[in-house]
């Protein structure tokens, strides 16, 4: 068997999200689990049919324990592979054999947190992973992570490719006016490149504005075979594939700052598919900084390498220019609760749906969606998806 | 075979360090120089690296200037630096204001005190 022969097999029929921007008063697991809900009335389905389960969270070593707990459900099939942010991307690869198999019949893919109001913080949570899991030949140095580490990637993009701050400005700019057509975006505030180029440095060349959000928020998909997908509630869309590539841990390991995984896992999505970069009407990634969304234009094959500040120049990528990119606002101006991999799959899916209103892609009908995780672009996980005008 | 008697590779790097020393290891079978220091060389499996004292010179590959309010110490440098052996590691530029490293630059490592622990940082190349 090759990827390839998973090619549309598999659907997303349920999409749910809660507590998106801040949620107070609420646990991780109350957010998750009202996401969970909601995406699995979307489907149609009822929690009990949830007989496959993946999901990650960083402050807990055996998080699905903690979820099949509280949903109250009997996984057959479970992933909690933690690869960072990318993981709700990556977990649908081990989801989509599991289900091809028959070994399970419905997986939910779930996440949430609530970094921004909880009351045991970033702070705490930072100083006590340094001693769970040290990073001797970084610590010392006192990297402000992650931000330090995209900085280094960026200023040796600029260095090599001559990227500019305007470049990564025009990211943040065309996100936020995503997000402005996007009553759920936490960040909807008019934005323009000189406020981004003026801000505060957090590590040079990174400003406050090159920095995704810090908010609350849960997301949850519920993935099932296409043959019962079919007679479920909403329009099926359809994982025409998925690929993962994970390459290092730390930025000091990372062989070329200027190069990806997705370099890796996006040809070999394309390849599984059977399109490319051109057939592609959106993409959603993973912005956790302003430079991950140029390196992702170019590693995905949108461009060239070192063309990506070029790519997105003059609007290119925000609503009305030339290839929508993160149409919900991404985690710069819509959501970022520490991993967001779940909500660029489910922002592909309501385009798809063509539920987005406002900021809907007009006949849209093929997505990729690439996933980024760890400190340093570490873990990528790209799938394409499409409506079943692809299959 | 790192990591007996004396502790890991990583005990072991930092040993060296805590006494002055700033050694890298070399694979004895592929040649190749490895950092940060391995009980097996990532680039052929082997188990035979030895502990090799580099050059000490090298260039910076990246560079950020993390910002810090001044009542906690202001601003610093955090570069990524690659040595002439080939390898690349996390460090600081010292001597000079952190927004004045460039990459590019060369610079020469130096090991410091830092409260009983030793660290590698770096100098400009030329500096006195
Ligand atoms: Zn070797």
């Amino acid at each position: 068997m090759s990827l390839k022969d998973l090619r549309g097999k598999i659907a997303i029929v349920g999409v749910g999200t809660a507590g998106c921007g801040e949620a107070h008063g609420m646990s991780d697991l109350e957010i998750l689990t009202q996401a969970a809900k909601a995406a699995v009335e979307d489907a149609g389905l009822a929690m009990k049919d949830m007989d496959g389960l993946c999901t990650a969270n960083l402050n807990s070593a055996m998080w699905p324990l903690n979820v099949v707990e509280g949903l109250g459900v009997r996984p057959k099939f479970v992933d909690g592979t933690n690869v960072g942010g990318a993981a709700f991307v990556a977990h649908q690869l081990p989801a989509m054999l599991a289900l091809n198999a028959g070994l399970c019949d419905a997986v939910l893919v779930c996440y949430g947190s609530t970094q921004r109001t909880a009351t045991f913080g970033r702070k705490e949570r930072s100083a006590a992973r340094i001693l769970l899991d040290p990073d001797p030949f970084q610590t010392p140095y006192k990297p402000f992570n992650p931000p330090s580490s995209y900085a280094l990637i960026a200023a040796r993009h600029m260095h090599q490719y001559g990227t500019t701050r305007r470049h990564l400005a025009e990211v943040a700019v065309a996100a936020r006016k995503w997000a402005q057509l996007n009553p759920e975006a936490f960040a909807r505030d008019p934005l323009d490149i000189d406020t981004v180029l003026k801000a505060r440095m957090i590590s040079d060349p990174l400003t406050a504005y090159d920095c995704c959000l810090v908010t609350d928020g849960a997301a949850a998909y519920v993935m099932t075979r296409a043959d019962r997908a079919k007679e479920l509630r909403k329009t099926p869309v359809y994982i025409l594939s998925n690929a993962t590539a994970v390459w290092h841990r730390s930025v000091s390991s990372m062989r070329d700052l200027t190069v990806t995984p997705s370099k890796d896992s996006g040809e070999r999505a394309f390849a599984a598919a059977g399109l490319g970069p051109k057939d592609m009407h959106m993409l959603q990634t993973y912005d956790a900084f302003s430079i991950n969304t140029i390196l992702a234009l170019e590693d995905l094959g949108f461009c060239g390498k070192g063309e990506g500040g070029a790519f997105v120049e003059n609007g290119a990528i925000a609503p009305g220019g030339k290839f929508p990119v993160n149409t919900n606002g991404g985690g710069l101006s819509c959501v970022h609760p520490n991993m967001y991999g779940a909500f660029i799959t489910i922002e592909a899916v309501r385009q798809l749906r063509g539920e987005c209103g406002e900021r809907q892609v007009k006949g849209a009908k093929t997505a990729v969606v690439n996933g980024n995780g760890g400190n340093s672009a570490s873990c990528q996980s790209t799938s394409v998806l499409a409506t079943a005008d692809a299959l | 075979m790192q990591g007996n008697d004396k502790g890991g590779a990583e005990a072991r790097y930092q040993a060296q360090l805590n006494e002055g020393r700033f050694l890298i290891q070399r694979c004895s079978d592929c040649n190749h120089h490895v950092f940060f220091p391995r009980v097996v060389c990532p680039h052929c499996g082997s188990a035979a690296l030895a502990w090799v004292e580099p050059k000490g010179t090298g260039v910076v590959y990246s560079t950020t200037t993390v910002r810090r309010k001044p009542d906690l110490g202001g601003d610093y440098d955090v570069s990524l630096v690659e040595l002439d052996e080939g390898v690349r590691m996390m460090s600081r530029v010292d001597g000079v204001p952190p927004t004045d490293v460039k990459i590019g630059m060369r610079v020469r490592a130096k090991v410091v005190d830092d409260k009983g622990v030793g660290m590698v940082v770096f100098t400009a190349e030329d500096a006195k």
